[in-house]
C-alpha cells in the first residue's frame, strides 16, 4: 500500500469559514463554535483512493490580522494549501492575493492549491463573481470550488482535490518535503471522513470519486473529469504566477 | 449612570480644574475616531518583523539563547516615554468636542453595530443601570474595547475620559487615581499607551478595581506584547487596536464578567480579589503519578517551559523549567484563555502565547489540548520553541497514555463529575451548617481553597452580598495605611470573619445566630482540618522538569 503524508495549510482571512469548513469535512457534524481561531489548530485525516492512502495534516490557522507574521511558520513545508474567502465580502476575495503573493515569496517547493469560495449558501449576498474567482484560479494555478459549511456543498470535493493533488506531486517526485511510501499497514483503519466511509467496499478503479455524479459545483478548465471520475489539478511552481509587483520582504519566524 | 456628573471628589490633586473640565462640551468634528486605512497595512507587518527580532529579548530571548537557538538585540522600549505632544487643557478640549454628538448602543456584546447612530447613552436606562462599566482607550483617545456598549459609539464619554486624564497628566504632572461620584467609584490605570478606566457601584475598592483593570491589560499584553504594543504606539498614536485585538474580544469580556455584576454566581472572582488561583483536589498519591507522568514524557523536551494541567477552572499540576515559574495573574490568563476556547476541546491548537509577568516582551508558543474526550482536563506545554508542535503533540499523547493505564484520567473524571472533595469537604467540616462558606489562602502559595457556593449564596441576590462582604473585610484586611489582623464583625444577615496569621488568610462567612465561641470553635476546626488535607487542596511546590 502506497502511502502519502501532506502538509495542508487552510488560509485566508478571518471569518470566511475556515474552521468550519475543516469540522464539518472532518466530523460531518457541527458544534456551534462560532470562536474566532486562536493560533492554528491541527487536524489530521485519511483518504483513501483504493491504491493510495494520503494522510492530511491540516493545519487551520487563524485569520485574524495580528497571526499573520506567525503565518510562515504553519505553511513552512506545506505541500498544499486551501485558500478560503468568503463568496459574501469582496474584500476577502482580495486578501487571497497577499496569500498567494506570501507562498510565493517563501515556499519553494511545488505546491497544490486550491481556491474556495465559501458560504455560496447566501446567494442574495453574493459578492464574487464565479468568472471572477476563476479567472483568478488559474492565474495562479489553482483549483477552484464553491462550498457551503451550511448545506455541505462542496466539501468533499476540496479535500479530494487537495489530496489528487497530492498523488500528483509524489508521481512528479518533485516535492522534497511530500512524504510517499510504501506500508503494510491496514487499508481500511480510516473512518475520519464521510469520503472514506463512502469508499470503503469500493474495490477497484483507481481514483474513482463519488461525487463525480453528484456534479461538482464548480467544473472549470482545470478540473477536468474523465468517465472514470479523474481529476487533475495543475501543481503549483513558482512559473504560474503572474501577479506582478513582488516585494522582498524577509518574514521572521 | 451618569458620566458627566461633576465630581464631587477627586482623588487626584486638583478637584477643580478637573470639574471644570468635565463640564466641557464643545462642537463635533467628524474626523475622527474613524478607522484607519488599509494602508498601513504594510507598516504593520513590518513591525511585525522588526519586533519578532526585537521580541528574542530579555527571558525568552535567554532560554533561546541558552538552548542554541537564534538570540538578537536587546530592545527596551521606554514604556515612560510621553507621548509627545503636550496635550494641554486645549487640546483635549478639541479632542473632547469631537465626540460631541456620538452616542451609544446598549448592547453586551461589544459588535460594531452602527445602526443607531444616534442613541443616547445617558438615557438608555439598561446601560446606565450596569454596575461596572470598563472603558480601554488609547492615549490619544481611540476606543479600544467597552464591556457594555459599542466602544464606537462612546466617542464622547471617551473624548471626557482622555481630556480628564490627560490635563491631570499634563497639567498637574501627575495621574489621576479614582473619582468618587454618587456612589460610582471611577478607577483609572494608565499603562503603555492605554488609558483603562472602572465605572462601578460594586463593592470593590479602587484597589479591588485596579487590580481587574491590571488583569485585562495583561490579557492585551498576552494577545499583543508589550514591545508589540509600544512600537505600534510609538510610530502612530493614533492606531486603532481593535484591528489587532479583534478575535479576542472575549478573553477580555470573560476576564471582566467573572462577578456578579454580570449575573454570574461562581468562585472565579474571589481568585482575582485573592489574588490566586484555586487547585483541583486530587489524592497526593494521584496528583505526584500525574506530575511524574509530565517529567517523564517532557523531560528531554529542552525548550520547554512550562506544562499546565488544568480542569475545571483549576490547576491539577505545574511543572515548570528550574528557575522559572509563573505568576498567580499569569495562570489566570491561561485559566481565562482555556474556560473561554470550547474549541480546545476538540482539537489541538498551537497558539503563540505571552505571559506579561513572566516576559511581557515576547510569546510562548503553547500546545493547548484536552486530554481525552473522556478527560476533561486541559493540558498546556509552553515552549519557547515555535517548531515544536510536533514534539510536544507527541509528549501529550505519551502522558495521556500513561495518566490513563495509571487510571489518573479516571480520578480527574472523579473529581470533575461529582466534586466529591468538595462533598467531603461539606461533610467532614461543614458539618457545620452554620459556617457557609470561606476563603483559605496560605501565606506561601497564591492558592485559594474555597467550597463550592451552597444556600443561600446561590442565588445572585445573595451572591452579590457575599460578594460584597468579601471584597469589603479583604480591603480592609490589606489596607495599606493600617493592615488589620483580625475582623470580627456580626452583620444583619451573616456573621463575618477575617483572620491573618503568619501562615495563612482565611475569611469566613457565618450564619448570623452563631456566638463567638461557635465561631472561634468552628475556625479552630476548620483549620485543623484544613492542615490535615493540606495536601489535597493545595501544592506546596511545582516540580520542575
Ligand atoms: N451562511 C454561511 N455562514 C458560514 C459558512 N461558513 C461559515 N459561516 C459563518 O462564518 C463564521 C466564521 O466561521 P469560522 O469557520 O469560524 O471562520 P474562520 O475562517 O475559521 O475564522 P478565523 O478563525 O477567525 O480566521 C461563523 O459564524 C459561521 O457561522 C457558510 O458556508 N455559510
Ligand atoms: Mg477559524
Amino acid at each position: 500500500m502506497r502511502v502519502i503524508e501532506g502538509k495542508v495549510v487552510v488560509l485566508g482571512s478571518r471569518g470566511v469559514g475556515k474552521t468550519r469548513l475543516v469540522i464539518k469535512y472532518i466530523n460531518s457534524t457541527l458544534h456551534r463554535n462560532e470562536e474566532p481561531t486562536i493560533g492554528v489548530s491541527f487536524f489530521t485525516c485519511k483518504i483513501m483512493l483504493d491504491e493510495v492512502k494520503i494522510k492530511l495534516q491540516i493545519w487551520d490557522t487563524a485569520g485574524q490580522e495580528r497571526y499573520k507574521a506567525l503565518a510562515p511558520m504553519y505553511y513552512r513545508n506545506a505541500n498544499a494549501a486551501i485558500l478560503v474567502f468568503d463568496l459574501t465580502q469582496y474584500k476577502t476575495f482580495a486578501e487571497i492575493k497577499s496569500w498567494i503573493q506570501e507562498l510565493h515569496r517563501n515556499v519553494q517547493d511545488p505546491m497544490i492549491l486550491t481556491l474556495v469560495g465559501n458560504k455560496m449558501d447566501m446567494h442574495a449576498e453574493r459578492a464574487v463573481s464565479r468568472d471572477e474567482a476563476h479567472l483568478f484560479a488559474n492565474s495562479i494555478g489553482a483549483t477552484y470550488f464553491e462550498t457551503s459549511t451550511e448545506t455541505d456543498q462542496g466539501l468533499e470535493q476540496v479535500f479530494l482535490s487537495t489530496a489528487l493533488g497530492l498523488v500528483r506531486l509524489a508521481d512528479e517526485g518533485k516535492s522534497r518535503s511530500l512524504r510517499s511510501f510504501q506500508s503494510c499497514e491496514s487499508i481500511y483503519k480510516n473512518n475520519n471522513t464521510a469520503f472514506s466511509h463512502l469508499n470503503l467496499d469500493n474495490g477497484s478503479a483507481a481514483f474513482r470519486l463519488p461525487y463525480v455524479h453528484i456534479g461538482i459545483p464548480v467544473d472549470g478548465e482545470d478540473v477536468r473529469t474523465s468517465g472514470e471520475g479523474r481529476l487533475e489539478t495543475p501543481s503549483w511552481s513558482i512559473e504560474h504566477i503572474a501577479l506582478g509587483e513582488v516585494e522582498h520582504t524577509s518574514w521572521c519566524c | 449612570m451618569e458620566i458627566e456628573q461633576t465630581p464631587t471628589n477627586v482623588a487626584t490633586s486638583d478637584t477643580n480644574s478637573t470639574s471644570e473640565y468635565l463640564d466641557a462640551e464643545g462642537e463635533s468634528d467628524p474626523d475622527e475616531g474613524v478607522a484607519d486605512g488599509v494602508d498601513e497595512q504594510d507598516d504593520y507587518y513590518q513591525e511585525q518583523e522588526r519586533e519578532a527580532e526585537a521580541q528574542r529579548h530579555s527571558i525568552i530571548s535567554e532560554l533561546r539563547g541558552e538552548l542554541g537557538t537564534r538570540t538578537g538585540n536587546a530592545l527596551s522600549p521606554d514604556p515612560g516615554a510621553e507621548s509627545g505632544q503636550s496635550k494641554d487643557l486645549a487640546a483635549s478640549v478639541e479632542s473632547l468636542a469631537l465626540s460631541a454628538s456620538a452616542s451609544v448602543k446598549t448592547e453586551d456584546s461589544g459588535n460594531t453595530v452602527d445602526d443607531e447612530p444616534d442613541h443616547d447613552y445617558q438615557n438608555d436606562s439598561a446601560w446606565c443601570g450596569q454596575k461596572k462599566h470598563i472603558f480601554i482607550l488609547s492615549e490619544a483617545g481611540k476606543p479600544i474595547y467597552s464591556l457594555h456598549g459599542s466602544e464606537d459609539k462612546l466617542v464622547t464619554l471617551f473624548g471626557v475620559i482622555q481630556a480628564l486624564v490627560s490635563f491631570v497628566q499634563h497639567s498637574q504632572q501627575d495621574a489621576i487615581t479614582s473619582i468618587h461620584a454618587r456612589g460610582i467609584k471611577f478607577v483609572f490605570i494608565q499603562r503603555n499607551s492605554l488609558i483603562l478606566v472602572a465605572a462601578s457601584r460594586t463593592n470593590m475598592s479602587v484597589q479591588q478595581l485596579q487590580r481587574q483593570l491590571s488583569d485585562v491589560y495583561n490579557q492585551i499584553l498576552s494577545t499583543l506584547t508589550y514591545s508589540h504594543m509600544s512600537k505600534i504606539f510609538e510610530k502612530r498614536k493614533n492606531f486603532d487596536l481593535r484591528r489587532l485585538l479583534s478575535g479576542s474580544e472575549r478573553l477580555i469580556y470573560n476576564l471582566l464578567s467573572n462577578d456578579s455584576s454580570s449575573k454570574r454566581v461562581s468562585n472565579n472572582v474571589f481568585d482575582f480579589l485573592t489574588n490566586s488561583i484555586r487547585v483541583f483536589p486530587l489524592a497526593t498519591s494521584t496528583r505526584s503519578n500525574i506530575i511524574s507522568a509530565i517529567q517523564a514524557n517532557c523531560s528531554k523536551i529542552k525548550d520547554l517551559v512550562f506544562a499546565v494541567l488544568i480542569a475545571n477552572n483549576q490547576l491539577i499540576a505545574l511543572v515548570r523549567m528550574k528557575k522559572y515559574s509563573i505568576h498567580p495573574a499569569d495562570l489566570r490568563l491561561i485559566f481565562n484563555l482555556i474556560e473561554c476556547s470550547q474549541s480546545f476541546k476538540t482539537y489541538e491548537n498551537w497558539t503563540p502565547i505571552c505571559l506579561p509577568i513572566f516576559d511581557k516582551n515576547g510569546y510562548l508558543h503553547a500546545h493547548v489540548s484536552y486530554l481525552a474526550e473522556d478527560c476533561q482536563a486541559c493540558l498546556l506545554l509552553l515552549s519557547v520553541d515555535r517548531n515544536a508542535f510536533f514534539t510536544l503533540s507527541e509528549a501529550k499523547a505519551r502522558i495521556t497514555e500513561k495518566l490513563r493505564k495509571n487510571h489518573c484520567l479516571d480520578a480527574i473524571n472523579e473529581g470533575l463529575q461529582q466534586p466529591y472533595n468538595d462533598a467531603k469537604l461539606y461533610e467532614q467540616v461543614l458539618s457545620v451548617p452554620e459556617l457557609r462558606h470561606f476563603l483559605y489562602k496560605p501565606k506561601t502559595t497564591a492558592q485559594l481553597l474555597c467550597p463550592m457556593l451552597r444556600h443561600p449564596y446561590k442565588s445572585l441576590e445573595e451572591f452579590e452580598r457575599l460578594e460584597a462582604v468579601y471584597c469589603n473585610i479583604l480591603h480592609r484586611i490589606h489596607n495599606n495605611a493600617r493592615p488589620l489582623k483580625l475582623i470580627y464583625e456580626v452583620r444583619e444577615r451573616e456573621i463575618v470573619l477575617a483572620w491573618v496569621t503568619a501562615t495563612y488568610e482565611l475569611y469566613a462567612v457565618f450564619e448570623p445566630i452563631v456566638d463567638k465561641a461557635t465561631v472561634i470553635k468552628y475556625v479552630d476546626k476548620l483549620i485543623k482540618w484544613i492542615e490535615k488535607e493540606y495536601d489535597v487542596y493545595f501544592i506546596r511546590t511545582h516540580a520542575t522538569f
